[in-house]
C-alpha cells in the first residue's frame, strides 16, 4: 500500500506540474462538444434544390410548394432545360434535380398518372437517402390527397384512409440531432484521452530510462499497473462531469434517468479504456508506437461502436467486432440512461460486458508486462 | 556474494556477454572495468535483474531470483533515471516509499542522505536542473534511503567533473567502510585503481580479473615512459622491436619485452631523425597497460 501511495502520490505531482496537458484535458471536451454538437446532424435538411418546370401550371406550383414545406429542399435555381439540370448536379450547386413534364396538368386532370422526376446527387449518400424518402413522402401525400378528392367528387361520401400508419418516435421526438451526439461524444472522448493518456504512461517511462529505476525496486507489477490507472479515473470524471453540464447547459439534454448510476458506470468505461491503455503500454516499445496502436483503437471505436452508424446495418463479422470495443456498451449505457431513462434491470448485460473486459485487459496487461528492460 | 557462472547475454545475433565467470565477496569495492560497449552495462542488468541470462548461472546474495532480494540492493544507472519534474526531496521521498518505508523513517533517512550527498541545500531544485555530478549523488542518495548491502553503479562518473567525480568516489569509500559492498563499473583506469578488485571486460568477455597491485605484478612486460616533444612517434619507432606504443597525454609509454636491446635501438632511431628526448626511463606499469596489453594477447 505505501509503493501503490507513493506512486499515486508521484503521478499527481507530475500531472499538476505538467498544466498545458492538464488544461488539455478539462478542454478538449468542451470544445470538441460545442463543435461537434452544433455540426453534426444526421438528418439532412434544405437540400440545394434545381426544379425544371416544364408544366408551368397551379398543379406543378402545388407540388414544388408541397417539397419546399418539406423543409427538405430549398429551391435554388430555376432551370430552362434537362442539360442545365444535369450541369448543376455535376457541378454540385445543387444536390437535387426536379423535372416536371409539360403534360402534368392534363394527365392529371384525365385520371392519369403523371411522372414526375427527382435526380439525387447519391454520391453523398446520407443526404440522398433524406430526399429520397422526403420526396416519396411529398409524392404519396400528393396522390392520397388526390385520390380522396376524385372519390369524393364521385360519390359524395367523405373517406379516412384504409390504413394509418401513425408514427411515435419515443425518447427523442424532435430528432434533436445533439441529443444523440452529445452522449456519443462523450463516450468518444472519454476513449481517446484515456486511451491515449496511458497507453503513453508506462512506455514514457521506459523511454525516459525512469523504468530502469522502478524495476530494482520491489514495486509490483500490479501497483505499477494500478498506479498508472487510478489517478487517470478522476481526470475520466472531470472530463465526463464537464461534458455532461455543456451537454445539459448547451444543448438542453434531458438526464431521463439515474445520474447516480450513470456516474457509477461511467467509472465502469473509464477503467475499462484506461486498462486498454495500460495494455497497448505494455506492448509498445516506444511513445510512437503507443500513438499508432491507440489510433488503431480510435477508428474502430467511432465507426464500429454505433456512435455515428447503425450497429444493425452492418455484416454480422463486424456486428461482432463492435462488441470488442468498451465504447459498444457505454454507447448503449448513456443513452440508455440519458435518453430512454432505462436502470441497472435493462443495462446488466453492458455492464457485464465492461467488467469481462476489464478483466481480460487488465489481467492480460499485468502478465505481458515483464519486470526487465527487453 | 555474487556468482556468475559462465553467463552469457545475446541480443538477437549480437553477444553483448559471452561467457562471464566471476565470484565476488562480501565487503568489495569491486570494478568492472573496460571500454565502451565492453559488456559492462549488461552485465550489471542481468545481476540487478533488469535482463535475463540468454544462458548461464547467476546468483546474488544467495538468490537466484532477483525478486527476493531487491530490498538489500541499490542502483545507480548508467543514464539519469529519476524524475526530471521532481524535486530533489520529492524524488527521494519517492523512491524511499517504494522501499516500504514510513513517512517519518523516510524524513529521518533523507536528511541524512542528502547531508552525506551534499544536496541539502538543493533539496527543493527540480532534477533537470541539477549538473551532471549532481544527478549522479541525487541518484546515488535516492539508492541510499532503504540501505542497501549491496549497491551496484552503472558508470557513475561518465560526463562528471574531476572534483566531483573524487568526492563521488569518497562517498563510496564511506559507504564501504560502513559495511555496503560495491560494484561499480567504470571506464577510467585510474577509477580502477581505487577499487578493492578490478575485472577487465573487452568485448564480452572477462580477460583478468584480481587486485590492482595483483593485476600489476601479473604484467611480463616493462615500460619506458618517453617525454618528446615529437607527434609522429607511432610511425617513426614501427620498425625498432616494440611491442606497443600508447599515448598517455604528453608522454608515451614504449612497451618492451626485453629492455636493453630495444631502448637502445629507440634512443638510435631517434637520434638519427634528430630528435630530443626530454625523459626516457623505466616506470611501473599502470592499470592502463595492464588492460592494453591483456585485450591484445586475447585479440
Amino acid at each position: 500500500m505505501i509503493r501503490l501511495k507513493a506512486l499515486l502520490i508521484k503521478e499527481f505531482i507530475q500531472m499538476r506540474r505538467d498544466r498545458l496537458t492538464f488544461v488539455m484535458m478539462i478542454g478538449f471536451p468542451i470544445i470538441q462538444l460545442l463543435v461537434f454538437g452544433f455540426a453534426i446532424n444526421t438528418d439532412v435538411k434544405h437540400l440545394p434544390t434545381i426544379v425544371f418546370d416544364q408544366s408551368l401550371s397551379q398543379d406543378s406550383r402545388d407540388f414544388i410548394a408541397s417539397l419546399t414545406a418539406s423543409q427538405y429542399f430549398d429551391i435554388t435555381d430555376a432551370s430552362t432545360s434537362y442539360q442545365d439540370v444535369t450541369d448543376h448536379i455535376q457541378s454540385g450547386k445543387t444536390k437535387v434535380g426536379i423535372i416536371i413534364p409539360p403534360d402534368l396538368s392534363a394527365n392529371l386532370k384525365h385520371g392519369q398518372s403523371a411522372a414526375i422526376q427527382v435526380i439525387v446527387d447519391a454520391s453523398d449518400s446520407m443526404a440522398a437517402s433524406s430526399a429520397i424518402s422526403a420526396a416519396q413522402m411529398v409524392g404519396q401525400l400528393k396522390s392520397q390527397e388526390i385520390i380522396l378528392n376524385r372519390l369524393q367528387g364521385y360519390t359524395g361520401k367523405t373517406f379516412a384512409l384504409p390504413v394509418d400508419v401513425r408514427i411515435r418516435p419515443w425518447y427523442n421526438p424532435d430528432f434533436v440531432s445533439a441529443f444523440y451526439m452529445v452522449p456519443g461524444i462523450l463516450g468518444i472522448i472519454l476513449t481517446m484521452t484515456m486511451v491515449m493518456i496511458t497507453s503513453m504512461a508506462i512506455v514514457r517511462e521506459r523511454e525516459r530510462g525512469t523504468l530502469e529505476q522502478l524495476i530494482v525496486t520491489p514495486l509490483k507489477t500490479h501497483e505499477l499497473i494500478l498506479g498508472k490507472i487510478i489517478p487517470y479515473v478522476f481526470v475520466g470524471y472531470a472530463q465526463a462531469t464537464v461534458a455532461l453540464l455543456v451537454g445539459i447547459l448547451v444543448f438542453d439534454l434531458p438526464i431521463r434517468g439515474s445520474l447516480g448510476l450513470l456516474y457509477g458506470l461511467t467509472s465502469l468505461f473509464i477503467i475499462a479504456s484506461l486498462a486498454l491503455g495500460v495494455l497497448i503500454s505494455t506492448l509498445s516499445k516506444t511513445q510512437m508506437q503507443a500513438m499508432q496502436m491507440s489510433f488503431f483503437i480510435f477508428l474502430p471505436s467511432i465507426l464500429l461502436s454505433g456512435f455515428m452508424f447503425p450497429r444493425e446495418a452492418m455484416p454480422l463479422f463486424f456486428n461482432w467486432l463492435g462488441n470488442l470495443l468498451p465504447l459498444t456498451f457505454y454507447l448503449q449505457i448513456l443513452r440508455g440512461i440519458i435518453l430512454k431513462g432505462v436502470g441497472l434491470s435493462v443495462l446488466w448485460t453492458q455492464i457485464l460486458a465492461l467488467v469481462v473486459f476489464i478483466a481480460i485487459v487488465l489481467t492480460i496487461s499485468i502478465k505481458k508486462f515483464q519486470k526487465k528492460l527487453a | 556474494m555474487i556468482t556468475l557462472e559462465n553467463v552469457t547475454k545475446t541480443f538477437g545475433k549480437q553477444s553483448a556477454v559471452n561467457g562471464v565467470s566471476l565470484e565476488i565477496a562480501s565487503g568489495e569495492i569491486f570494478g568492472l572495468v573496460g571500454p565502451d560497449g565492453a559488456g559492462k552495462t549488461t552485465t550489471i542488468r542481468m545481476l540487478c535483474g533488469l535482463l535475463s541470462p540468454t544462458s548461464g548461472n547467476l546468483s546474488v546474495l544467495g538468490a537466484a531470483n532477483p525478486e527476493a532480494i531487491k530490498h538489500h540492493l541499490g542502483y545507480v544507472p548508467q543514464r539519469f533515471s529519476l524524475y526530471g519534474d521532481l524535486t530533489v526531496m520529492e524524488n527521494i521521498r519517492f523512491i524511499g516509499s517504494l522501499y516500504g518505508q514510513t513517512t517519518d523513517k523516510i524524513n529521518a533517512l533523507a536528511a541524512n542522505v542528502l547531508n552525506f550527498t551534499n544536496l541539502l541545500p538543493f533539496k527543493d531544485r527540480y532534477a533537470d536542473n541539477l549538473s551532471g555530478g549532481m544527478k549522479q549523488k541525487l541518484a546515488l542518495a535516492a539508492g541510499l534511503m532503504h540501505k542497501p548491502t549491496l549497491f551496484f553503479l552503472d558508470e557513475p562518473t561518465t560526463g562528471v567533473d574531476p572534483v566531483s567525480r573524487r568526492e563521488f568516489w569518497q562517498m563510496l569509500y564511506q559507504l564501504n567502510k560502513e559495511g555496503t559492498s560495491i560494484f561499480v563499473s567504470t571506464p577510467y583506469m585510474d577509477e580502477a585503481e581505487l577499487c578493492t578488485r578490478v575485472a577487465f571486460m573487452n568485448e564480452g568477455r572477462i580477460i583478468s580479473s584480481g587486485s590492482p597491485q595483483e593485476l600489476r605484478r601479473s604484467y611480463k612486460y616493462q615500460v619506458f615512459e618517453l617525454s618528446t616533444p615529437d607527434r609522429n612517434l607511432k610511425a617513426r619507432l614501427k620498425s625498432s622491436g616494440l611491442r606497443d606504443i600508447n599515448a598517455f597525454g604528453e608522454k608515451y609509454h614504449l612497451v618492451t619485452d626485453s629492455s636493453p636491446t630495444a631502448i637502445t635501438t629507440v634512443k638510435a632511431a631517434l637520434a638519427a631523425a634528430n630528435i630530443s628526448i626530454t625523459d626516457l626511463n623505466e616506470i611501473s606499469p599502470n592499470l592502463e597497460d595492464v588492460f592494453v596489453a591483456l585485450a591484445s594477447e586475447v585479440n
